[in-house]
């Protein structure tokens, strides 16, 4: 097992026959993820990839069994696609799009309730698991099989993680990018009992960065919950106030903002923490240990 | 993206949010001729810049004549302002809001935040007006009332009347306060703000309510559905070095160090300034190049960032995902030659394709420092600047 993507789950891909999308469905079949094919509304009826193209969710979900998406969709049109998900049964919906408006994602989290969908990103590298396959944009050879899941808002923080764990033979259960918007789907603290119950797992590495509550929230959920090491590091020691720093929620509004008070706060709640951003790999090694 | 008081108060206005009678002027004769056909008594003279804080810095001032008026215009309109949101450089004030001044009974905050926790618009309120509402949640955060709204039916009357008993708004106030409260929800919905207050709104001697102040920040991934809210955008209020990188589809923002950082991912961006702070060093600017980084892109990477005088070395740090690390090495060797950057480039490269970036950097006959991975890079960034510095101070020290 394995959290959100597993050799059982099913994938589409919304906005299929775009480049990214194409792209990035070629590259997750190479590593062995199941798709069952696509959506691209007016070229239903199609094949791309050698794989069946329909014009509506529910149809993909009728025909293959789908029950996770990758959405592409460019950010105007994100929104929508991601309801349409919703509305079809889509368990895990991945959503990759970069600069979908704010208020675009409060009336979808809305959409969302009372629903089993849940929603990792916008703005994510995606899902992987290493050895099973992968939803989303990032590089998957410098994953592999192991033991240590992975939640992050950044992309390439996560990457970077991955290589320093690399080099001292550690690999991951999965791999979780909840993205870097002000407001998203799925959580730090859902993604983290997720990892606390599966099997697979024996350790967690969250990696946050200034703005919002939500590194605190988790850390606070698993000081109460989580059995499992928790190491934990955020972004930003040296943002300035009142900046958005690349991210649209990379924002620090108060001084609960601020990555020294929620790294302070961590630590003192008695979880692992990462203070220079070299040394996480090896953070991480000692907290297995 | 931020707009003006003036802005926001016209566009609060549209939706039935009162004001006090005024317009935006950029002489003091036109301030003069607009306190005239206001008409009452007294004025006030408010400088328009994109800050808080303008009031202690000298920019809001009240006049009790049209001469006065006159007066203060002048001397505020082409004045520099340093309020503790501007930095030490202050902010040049092009143009001033002239009011009718109002006799205020009472001062109310009224604002719409996006809570992240909640992942909803909610509705802050609360009887300390005229303070910044940080300030009132950090000392008194009892008196801050908060409601939070359903995004499927709006702001409700019955959370608005909740809110205006909660914070003393009764009587024949009682609907004005809704009105306000619907207006401002209705005029932050419609046009994708993402924060909208009135502080203060005011009681004034004749029984009504009047927004005196009021900001709005909106939703720059929205501006593309919202051609009217992008026209006010003021390009003057906003660092050049910044404007430019938007255009070229860089994330830059200048900071106060003399280490020049070019990275990919706001995520690593941030944890390389953070190395390079823990190291000792100090960052000159957060640049995040972006996925899908071309050549063309890095090299405007390098313009931007080396506009900034107190930049004395530049780091790169790339972890290439959807990136591919030739063609930003081929990038920076175009920027390293049409710019001819003489200075010390510190070059971390790893992820896809980077044995072909690390060739194509050795090919080059400029003397890169190559890193081996980002603790390395921001330890030689930080010797390196220091080393810098060390041979600058002797020499200034001798022409001094």
């Amino acid at each position: 097992m394995s959290v959100f993507l597993n050799k059982d789950s099913r994938v589409i891909f919304q906005g299929f026959t775009g480049q990214h999308a194409t792209f990035h469905a070629e590259e997750a079949m190479k590593i062995g993820t199941k798709v069952t094919g696509g959506v691209t509304p007016g070229k239903g009826g199609t094949q791309h990839l050698g794989l069946p193209v329909f014009d509506t969710v529910e149809e993909a979900v009728r025909e293959t069994g789908a029950d996770v998406s990758g959405i592409f969709a460019p950010p105007p049109f994100a929104a929508d696609a991601i309801m349409e998900a919703i509305d079809a049964g889509i368990k895990t919906i991945v959503v990759i799009a970069d600069g979908i408006p704010v208020q675009d994602m409060v009336r979808v989290e809305r959409y969302r309730l009372g629903t089993n969908s849940i929603i990792i990103g916008p703005n994510t590298p995606g899902i992987i698991t290493p050895g099973v396959g992968k939803v989303g944009i990032m590089p998957s050879h410098i994953y592999s099989p192991g033991r240590v899941g992975i939640v992050s808002r950044s992309g390439t923080l996560n990457y970077e993680a991955v290589a320093q764990m690399s080099e001292l033979g550690l690999g991951q259960s999965s791999s979780i990018g909840i993205g870097g918007d002000p407001v998203n789907g799925t959580d730090f603290a859902t993604v983290l009992k997720a990892f606390e119950d599966d099997p697979d797992t024996d350790a967690v590495l969250m990696i946050g960065e200034i703005g919002g509550p939500q590194e605190v929230d988790a850390a606070r959920w698993a000081k109460k919950n989580m059995r499992k090491p928790l190491i934990c590091y955020v972004a930003g020691l040296s943002a300035p106030p009142g900046r958005r720093m690349g991210h649209a929620g990379a924002i620090i509004s108060s001084e609960s903002d601020t990555a020294t008070a929620k790294i302070d706060t961590i630590e003192a709640l008695g979880m692992f923490v990462v203070r220079n951003p070299a040394d996480i790999g090896a953070t991480v090694l000692r907290a297995i240990k | 993206m931020n707009i003006h008081e003036y802005q926001t108060k016209d566009l609060l206005n549209h939706y039935g949010v009162p004001v006090p009678p005024g317009r935006v002027v950029h002489t003091d004769a036109q301030a003069a001729s607009v306190a005239e056909e206001i008409g009452g008594a007294r004025w006030v003279v408010k400088a328009q810049i994109h800050s808080g804080g303008r009031g202690k810095a000298g920019g809001v001032r009240v006049g009790s004549s049209i001469d006065e008026v006159r007066v203060i215009a002048n001397e505020i309109i082409g004045s520099v302002l340093v309020t503790h949101q501007t930095g030490a450089e202050g902010r040049l004030v092009r143009r001033v809001l002239v009011e009718q001044a109002s006799n205020i009974v009472r001062e109310y905050y009224i604002g719409l935040v996006i809570d992240r926790a909640t992942r909803r618009i909610t509705l802050v309120a609360s009887a300390e007006g005229g303070v910044e509402i940080e300030v009132v949640a950090q000392q008194t955060p009892e008196r801050i009332i908060r409601e939070i709204i359903d995004p499927a039916v709006g702001l409700l009357d019955f959370q608005c009347r909740k809110v205006a008993y909660k914070v003393g708004l009764k009587g024949t106030l009682l609907p004005q306060a809704v009105k306000v409260m619907k207006g401002l929800y209705r005029c932050m919905r419609d046009n994708d703000a993402i924060m909208a207050e009135i502080n203060p709104l005011a009681i004034v001697d004749s029984g009504q309510l009047l927004a005196l102040d009021a900001k709005m920040s909106f939703d720059d991934n929205a501006m593309y559905r919202r051609p009217t809210i992008s026209e006010l955008r003021d390009f003057d209020e906003e660092d050049p070095k910044e404007v430019e990188a938007t255009g070229h589809g860089l994330n830059y923002i200048a900071l106060d160090g003399d280490v020049g950082c070019i990275v990919n991912g706001a995520g690593l961006a941030m944890a390389t300034m953070d190395a390079i702070t823990l190291h000792g060093g100090r960052p000159a600017n957060f640049l995040d190049v972006g996925g899908g980084a071309t050549p063309e892109k890095v090299a405007n990477a390098f313009h931007i960032v080396l506009q900034d005088p107190a930049v004395k070395l530049i780091l790169i740090n790339i972890f290439a995902g959807i990136n591919r690390c030739d063609w930003i090495a081929t990038g920076i060797i175009q920027a390293m030659r049409d710019q001819n950057i003489k200075m010390p480039i510190i070059v971390r490269l790893a992820g896809t394709n980077v044995e072909e970036g690390r060739a194509i950097l050795n090919a080059s006959k400029f003397p890169f420092i190559i890193a081996s991975d980002l603790n390395d890079a921001a330890a030689i960034a930080v010797t390196e600047v220091n080393n810098i510095v060390k041979k600058v101070a002797p020499l200034e020290k001798e022409h001094s």
